[in-house]
């Protein structure tokens, strides 16, 4: 493949990323929101966490099963305590890691 | 809602100190992008390049994939779009702390709205007295990291050995501490708990990634409801702001 060609492909790639982004953003912005529709995406940050990190921890990638014994899983617990005790979000990057690595050294 | 109006100077200082963990985050995820791309046949700046113009990780790691493959560029186009759409959820709820603000300000805040920067930027809002400008440091701190990460996985392979300082985990760490500080209030750890389960049956049971959009837009409907109802469902009554701490 030609670098133009690699080109087109990452352009193509780029708006059809981009675009999504962006027109929430211009046409949201500009007017009152429905009270209704702010109380909707008030709650759409937690559900997108939790939508990301749930699967993230417990469904091995390969074999698309549940699995409460994978270490991503197992080390969230503490780190979910510790995050919930110490509120911070770096203390908690760093806690995480920690007993990730810990954890792998051990099992 | 806005919080406070900081100088470039204090929204740089603010930008950084909020987004760190992305950018550790992003560091072994970007190397390992930048040694498959180089596998696949993809030089340095072809890595740079799509680091650049697209920007979001899991659909790049699929791109890459595709076109050492040999897919049809429509194909990868198309992935791409729906890999990436559920930013569209995330820029719609980046709309209410972002109201009013100048076209030219929201064109380049666009381009670096990632679940990431999303995560952080949302939790700092709600907090209060985040700033639009910080917001933006958080998204070029994270996108000059994710470039050179991968550039620097394409020229000389991951530099992190495998599992070192337990690196892999910073992310996940990070949407941890993030989750927690949004759960204020019986509402929103309803939310999350839905959000959770339906995310995981809908991953197992569907293929693709129309678990994150599909299941948060189940969670934050159910979560809609809940609200509403706990309250009478009287619709002059609502404001967001009493469910902040």
């Amino acid at each position: 493949m030609t670098l133009f060609d690699y080109f087109l492909i990452l352009l193509g790639m780029g708006v059809v990323t981009y675009l999504p982004r962006l027109l929430p953003l211009l046409f949201l912005t500009r007017r009152e929101l429905p009270s209704w529709l702010v109380e909707w995406l008030e709650l759409i940050p937690v559900a997108i966490l939790a939508a990301l990190l749930a699967p993230a921890l417990l469904v091995d990638g390969n074999s698309l099963s549940v699995d409460f014994t994978r270490p991503e899983f197992i080390v969230a617990i503490p780190t979910f305590i510790f995050a919930y005790r110490v509120r911070s979000l770096g203390g908690t990057v760093i806690f995480g890691m920690a007993i990730f690595w810990l954890y792998g050294k051990v099992f | 809602m806005m919080g406070k109006l900081d100088t470039w100077s204090e929204a740089l200082k603010r930008g950084v100190v909020a987004g760190w963990p992305i950018c550790l985050g992003y560091i072994p995820i970007g190397m390992a992008l930048g040694v498959l791309a180089e596998k696949s046949g993809l030089d340095p700046l072809r890595m740079g390049l799509m680091s650049l113009l697209v920007f979001a990780g899991s659909s790049q790691f699929i791109g890459v994939a595709m076109i050492e493959s040999g897919a049809s560029p429509l194909s990868i186009i198309i992935t791409t779009f729906v890999v990436n759409f559920r930013h569209f959820l995330m820029s719609s709820a980046l709309a209410v702390p972002l109201a009013g603000l100048d076209k030219k300000f929201l064109t380049l805040f666009a381009y670096g709205v990632t679940d990431e920067s999303f995560g952080v930027n949302m939790t700092r809002f709600r907090e209060g007295g985040w700033s639009h400008r910080a917001a933006l440091v958080v998204h070029h701190a994270a996108n000059t990291t994710w470039i050179i990460a991968t550039v620097a996985g394409a020229l000389v392979g991951s530099l992190i050995p495998k599992g070192a300082f337990g690196i892999d985990y910073a992310l996940a760490g990070m949407f941890i501490a993030l989750l927690v500080m949004q759960l204020n209030g019986k509402i929103y750890i309803i939310t999350g708990a839905v959000a959770g389960v339906v995310a995981i049956f809908w991953r197992v049971l569907i293929p693709g990634d129309s678990y994150i959009v599909g299941a948060a837009v189940v969670a934050a409907t159910v979560g809609f409801y809940l609200k509403r109802r706990s309250r009478g469902i009287t619709f002059e009554e609502c404001r967001p702001e009493e469910s902040l701490r």
